[in-house]
């Protein structure tokens, strides 16, 4: 027994890193521990967004579902469908504002947007007119509710200007104030603010883009 | 109101590998499913009223630190023979990792502080200052525990 203890100590130290090293492919995603799908640390986060989702432990799950303008990212809450973004949009932060403004209890899980899915997808089909999900409108000031709720009221295949919208929701601030509020609608084409144009008949702005409120005025047959 | 706590999908995904490492090593792989699932349930329910969010990984390694030391409690109240202990251990150990098994096999007989000091050390690449949050004890008591167990796992690898 001549080796000092210092050397044993850091022939140790070395087996130990080793071990581990191995165990750090192990963990990862290799292909094979994926195919296998037991056992891995993805494996197990996946199993538990599944348990999170099924016993309500999250205060927003949130899922990308795909449409016709790519892929969206929907989030609801306990109460309902919270936000809908578009494409462009980056999801890092749009979760993040999800965290201070409801909850940071957020987790991804598709089951619960399930029925968002099924509505939206039978929207962009023709197949359905008038969403019947259940929304919470946690992210809309009092003076943008007001606005946004004339603007459901507006049936499918139908139009108002930004004045009429003003006018029914009281805004003494007038067709600007009511642009502003339309613009600011966290949950767009569920909320249907794509039906809202200028006086004249202008198509005036949209939060996804021009051409996106053309194509669902399109879709509607608001619109040649 | 915490204003820097991210959503908890994105702490979920930054931290999953570490806790999974730590409790394959604490715990082995048949029981290191569960103890995951538990130390994350415990982590979401707490996460709004955290906080200190400056060391979110020693804080989730506290937590699977605790559902190992009961991992540990309940297998020694389920008192199993010895060999269907093996047996579970081998097959679940042996596909998922390619280890020293005599070495990790007296790694989780160290004592628990031990134990948890050389897996946060070696498998989760913890420094001693989060070492020390992890287990709830001083930056010197982490160092000392974490030599205590070297010193015993020595003669494993001398032999």
């Amino acid at each position: 027994m001549t080796e000092r203890v210092d050397d044993q100590i850091r022939k140790l130290e070395d087996a130990l890193a080793r071990g581990a090293a191995g165990a750090k492919g192990a963990a990862g995603e290799s292909a094979t521990a994926l195919a296998s799908g037991e056992h891995t640390a993805a494996g197990a986060a996946r199993r538990l967004s599944g348990r999170i989702a099924a016993e309500g432990l999250a205060d927003v799950s949130y899922a990308p579902v795909d449409s016709p303008f790519g892929t969206l990212l929907l989030a609801a809450t306990r109460r309902g469908l919270v936000r809908l973004a578009f494409p462009e949009e980056d999801v890092d932060s749009v979760l993040e504002r999800l965290a201070r403004a409801i909850s940071p209890r957020i987790v991804e899980a598709s089951a619960p947007l399930e029925p968002v899915r099924r509505e939206l997808e039978q929207y962009f089909g023709g197949a359905r007119q008038k969403f019947e999900l259940p929304l919470d409108w946690k992210l809309v000031g009092p003076f943008e509710r007001r606005v946004l709720r004339v603007t459901s009221e507006i049936p499918y295949g139908g139009v108002l200007s930004y004045a009429e919208v003003a006018a029914d929701a009281g805004s003494p601030r007038g067709a600007r104030a009511a642009g502003n509020a339309l613009g600011s609608n966290p949950i767009p084409i569920v909320i249907p603010c794509h039906r809202v144009l200028r006086s004249g008949g202008a198509l005036g702005g949209y939060g996804g883009g021009p051409e996106r409120k053309r194509w669902l005025l399109q879709l509607e047959g608001a619109l040649e | 109101m915490s204003k820097g706590l991210p959503p908890f999908q994105r702490f979920l995904d930054t931290h999953r590998d570490a806790v999974w490492r730590f409790l394959v090593y604490s715990v082995g792989a048949a029981e290191a499913e569960d103890c995951f699932q538990e130390t994350f349930i415990a982590a979401l329910r707490a996460y709004p009223r955290l906080r200190d969010e400056s060391n979110l990984r020693a804080w989730v390694l506290t937590i699977a630190h605790r559902k190992a030391l009961d991992a540990h409690r309940a297998r020694a109240r389920r008192a199993l023979p010895v060999e269907d202990l093996a047996a579970v251990d081998a097959r679940c150990t042996a596909a998922a990792l390619p280890r020293d098994e005599t070495l990790w096999t007296a790694v989780e007989e160290l004592p628990a502080r031990q134990r948890s000091a050389v897996v946060l050390r070696y498998v989760a690449d913890l420094p001693h200052r989060e070492i020390a949050a992890a287990i709830g004890c001083s930056e010197d008591a982490a160092r000392r525990s974490l030599h205590e167990g070297l010193l015993k796992l020595r003669k494993v690898v001398s032999a």
